[in-house]
């Protein structure tokens, strides 16, 4: 059997993040009270805890807090790109998130670099953002 | 709120054999260092009336404690089990003390073991190290455990300048002590230049900044620090302890180079009313080498990003100002998981009662131990000492 990268199981709280990445739409939430963006998505506001909570879509534009070369995955899936690049981007309205940056030369990958968003077909036609140098 | 300074000592340590114990399951090896240290504090295990222990990998258990207690045949006033990663053991000596404190009970076994080197499959191994990220938002994109530390790692090197030298000189310092203890599981010296010339595992990660995976286990006695002068061992008592927490998942990190350690710290030096310089030595929490590095800094052994020259100063090895992880830490002398931690309690108490051979501390009298769960997550310190003023 072919091993299979992770894919993500939506729950009642993140279907419509997932369901929008598969129209290659990046949403985050935005507070309606006072307009703190967050990411991953929650029933509350983390800044003011109400509970009027919306999504918005992010530009997808981001750059890259820090970063490391995987050259060891841990599960065969993973062996066939490694080694990559793993990194931690903050996007333009704020929040951080994890992800892969693709498409980009392991001398150029460094803190600070702009980069956006795309989607990839991740196992099963399933979409997942990564991000690629600007 | 009452302070626990000085309330409560630790009477009885034992570590079981570590490395690689095919012989012993984890549940063996948790009731080995339980009778142990019971044999160590001059007690039956008639004398225990809480039980607190951390549930294993190799050999779950719905409701550990309650599985050892029976195992043992005693019956506890409190008996639970505590998950918070690597800071685990340390919260539970602050939970033990609060219950003693608080009157609930007299004299409190504390005891973890874990068979990660022996007692996993490949699979299982595999499957536990994929966890470790947020499942939807971390995981699927192939983060091992040694990447999301590494996170850390290049964040540190990009804001303060420091280098994978600085990393290594860690993890030689650890294989230094480690061969000055009969019990490590990695006793060979190393160099520099052997940690950097090690495997890349994530950049800048090498294999040699990377702590073992073992079996073993280990376990503390607490009790009260009226009762505790009437058992055979000096007692150790706690001066300080407390927790700091900021974060479960480290892509949610309010910030990547300074840690919950600042307030744990905080909190325990002034419950102790101690500081950084006070301490004659220092066990600190060693996954993975950066891990040290920022762990200085946010304990207040140097500034904020002068971490890499503490580290160079050559401070860290026994003979130097503030020796580390004499035991070898979790780099050289084991790293069973969850347990880990709790060997440099086990330590910290024997060179305090300078019981540490050829790796003793002159004249230790007071020492910082600290442990941290997740990646950066979770945070517990403690300060003990000889003597209580």
């Amino acid at each position: 059997m072919e091993a299979l990268k992770i894919l993500p199981t939506p729950t009642i709280e993140t279907q419509i993040f997932w369901d929008a990445c598969q129209q290659e739409k990046l949403l985050v939430q935005q507070c309606k009270e006072c307009e703190h963006v967050q990411f991953y998505p929650r029933l509350m506001c983390t800044n003011c805890s109400s509970r009027e909570v919306g999504w918005i879509e992010s530009s997808g534009f981001a750059k890259v807090v820090t970063y490391t070369i995987v050259h060891r995955p841990i599960l065969p899936a993973y062996q066939k790109e490694a080694p990559y690049i793993l990194a931690v981007v903050q996007l333009e309205e704020g929040p951080t998130m994890m992800t892969n940056i693709v498409n980009c030369n392991h001398d150029s990958i460094k803190c600070g670099l702009q980069v956006k968003v795309l989607f990839q077909d991740w196992e099963k036609g399933f979409l997942v953002p990564v991000f690629e140098p600007i | 709120m009452e302070s626990l300074r000085g309330k409560v000592a630790i009477i009885g340590v034992a570590d079981t054999e570590v490395g690689i114990v095919p012989h012993m399951s984890a549940t063996q090896l948790t009731i080995d260092a339980a009778l142990k240290a019971l044999d160590d504090a001059g007690l039956t295990k008639n004398d225990i009336d809480g039980l607190i222990t951390c549930n294993s990998f190799a050999e779950p258990i719905l409701y550990h404690a309650e599985a050892m207690a029976e195992y043992l045949q005693i019956k506890p006033k409190l008996c639970y089990s505590v998950l918070t990663g690597g800071g685990t053991t340390f919260s539970l000596v602050e939970h033990a003390a609060a219950a003693i404190v608080a009157g609930l009970c007299h004299t409190v076994l504390i005891v973890t073991a874990d068979s990660l080197r022996s007692g996993l499959t490949k699979e299982k191994a595999m499957t536990s190290q994929a966890s470790t990220g947020h499942p939807q938002f971390e995981s699927i994109y192939g983060p091992t455990v040694p990447a999301l530390y590494a996170l850390i790692a290049r964040a540190h090197m990009e804001k303060y300048g420091t280098t994978s030298e600085q990393f290594a000189k860690i993890a030689v310092a650890c294989r230094k002590h480690a061969s000055l203890n009969p019990a490590a599981q990695m006793r060979e010296l190393i160099s520099v230049e052997d940690v950097i010339n090690s495997r890349m595992i994530a950049d800048p990660l090498h294999l040699l900044d990377c702590s073992l995976i073992s079996d073993g286990g280990a376990a503390v006695i607490v009790t009260s620090a009226e009762r505790a002068k009437a058992f055979k061992q000096d007692p150790i008592y706690l001066l300080g302890v407390g927790e700091g927490h900021h974060h479960e998942h480290i892509s949610q990190a309010l910030d990547f180079t300074t840690s919950g350690a600042t307030d744990s710290s905080k909190l325990a030096y002034e419950m102790a009313g101690l500081g950084p310089k006070d301490m004659d030595f220092a066990q600190i929490y060693d996954c993975f080498t950066p891990t040290v590095l920022v762990e200085l800094e946010d304990l207040g052994f140097c500034e904020k990003g002068e971490g890499g020259a503490f580290v160079d100063s050559g401070a860290i090895e026994l003979g130097g100002a503030l020796p580390i992880n004499t035991h070898g830490g979790l780099l050289s002398h084991c790293h069973p998981g969850h347990p880990g931690s709790m060997f440099a309690l086990t330590e910290a108490v024997k060179q305090l009662r300078d019981q540490a051979g050829e790796r003793q501390v002159k004249n230790a009298q007071t020492a910082l131990v600290h442990g941290q769960g997740g990646i950066m997550s979770s945070h517990t310190t403690l300060i003990i000492g000889r003597e209580v003023s």
